[in-house]
């Protein structure tokens, strides 16, 4: 590709009685050169972390202060998100009823749409969401949770433990259900 | 005899400028590369749409690994000798002052409190990662990453810290709950999940706010 014998170059013709001097070739094959240029390159490309970590803020709410906190929010504002085992999400607007009936399930892709129709039809003073992971739920469904809230502008959001009732619900909902699929009395 | 004559180009290409470029893209990657310093734990961290960079400096990272396995670090050296100095002042470790001292060395810390002399008596090239326990968080009854976040407080008092966790994203939640329990009964009610960046999904009300350039953080 670079420099094949060409023998001194240029093609000027001697004249007749010169003697042909070994002229050396001044230049230099730089083929090597880039071929060790450009694995370096390739070593740097792949090595390199282009992705720096990021981090989000997240602030916890003092254990104390809670109760307080809590009863300022209107029930009909409230949207508790109950992070359970396979990426499943169970959720109820306001308060838990009694017998269950506003215990529904989603799966985890369907939240923002979940969280965008209550913003849109909360007033915005009253929108508060409250996210309580189980101890099924992973690292990753915790931050996607939280992310969310940041996807959808959610101004209020809080993490609390889930309650042994809503943990019984989901324990009925999946024995009911074993195959994952939402039970009939979940669904509304 | 009347042949023309062509005139013969030469074959050469002319290397140079195909090595100046490279060169120049060479030099890029080195200066930009920013090798990963080795960690002790694997953490694959979740994704999330902040985009705010995690601080270098100040900082104590709290790693949580897939198996629910705790690690700390810190990023400065003096740091991670006054930390464990306060330990084992207020917790009567009995560690030498060389061993206190040794901890600087150390890029993290994963044993139990009572294990943490023969764990600073391994040489750092010696160490694996995957062979520590970690700090016992499980048990909140003996939750012993509260008595390092309580030094963490007391060495840092007044001054900047980044209080950061980074976990990975298979681990279950009582883990990531035992960390934050750690926090919460030292007051550090503020602190940094780590995460790797993901793209703003459309049409949501932060890729708006993101179009209008008015992102907060």
């Amino acid at each position: 590709m670079a420099e094949i014998a060409e023998g001194g170059g240029g093609g000027h013709k001697k004249g007749p009685g010169v003697k042909k001097g070994k002229k050396l070739s001044t230049r230099v094959d730089l083929t090597p050169l880039v071929d060790l240029a450009f694995l370096l390159i390739t070593f740097f490309i792949f090595t390199t972390t282009m992705s720096t970590p990021t981090a989000m803020n997240l602030f916890l709410p003092k254990d104390t202060d809670k109760p307080e906190e809590q009863n300022k929010a209107k029930e009909s504002g409230a949207l508790t998100l109950i992070l359970a085992k396979d990426h499943s999400v169970y959720y109820y607007e306001g308060i838990l009823a009694t017998d269950g009936a506003n215990f529904k399930q989603m799966p985890f892709s369907e939240m923002r749409k979940v969280v965008m129709d209550k913003k849109t039809s909360t007033a915005k003073d009253d929108l508060v969401i409250v996210i309580k992971p189980t101890a099924e739920c992973t690292f990753a469904d915790v931050v996607d949770a939280l992310d969310e809230m940041t996807i959808a502008d959610i101004k209020r959001y809080a993490m609390v433990d889930a309650a042994e009732g809503e943990l019984a619900l989901i324990s009925a909902t999946q024995a009911a259900n074993p195959g994952g699929a939402p039970a009939p009395a979940a669904q509304k | 005899m009347g042949r023309p004559k062509i005139a013969r180009k030469s074959t050469h290409v002319d290397m140079t400028a195909f090595c100046d470029v490279g060169f120049l893209l060479l030099s890029f990657f080195i200066l930009t590369t920013k090798f990963k310093p080795p960690e002790a734990l694997t953490v694959v961290t979740p994704g999330s749409v902040s985009s705010k960079e995690a601080e270098a400096v100040d900082q104590c990272l709290v790693s949580v690994g897939a198996d629910g396995r705790v690690f700390i670090s810190f990023s400065e050296e003096n740091r991670r000798v006054e930390v464990v100095d306060d330990l084992n002042k207020r917790l009567g470790l009995q560690l030498t002052e060389a061993e206190v001292n040794s901890a600087g060395t150390s890029e993290y810390f994963a044993s139990s409190l009572n294990q943490l002399k023969s764990f600073l008596a391994i040489p750092i090239d010696r160490r694996v990662g995957n062979s520590f326990p970690g700090i016992p968080i499980k048990d909140t009854a003996n939750n012993e990453l509260v008595e390092w976040v309580r030094s963490v407080g007391n060495v840092f008092l007044g001054e900047k810290l980044n209080l950061m966790v980074k976990g990975d994203q298979t681990m279950q939640y009582p883990a990531f709950k035992g960390v934050i329990d750690a926090f919460k009964k030292n007051d550090q009610m503020k602190f940094l999940i780590i995460t790797s960046q993901e793209s703003i999904p459309g049409g949501t009300p932060l890729a708006d706010k993101a179009r209008k350039g008015v992102i907060k953080e």
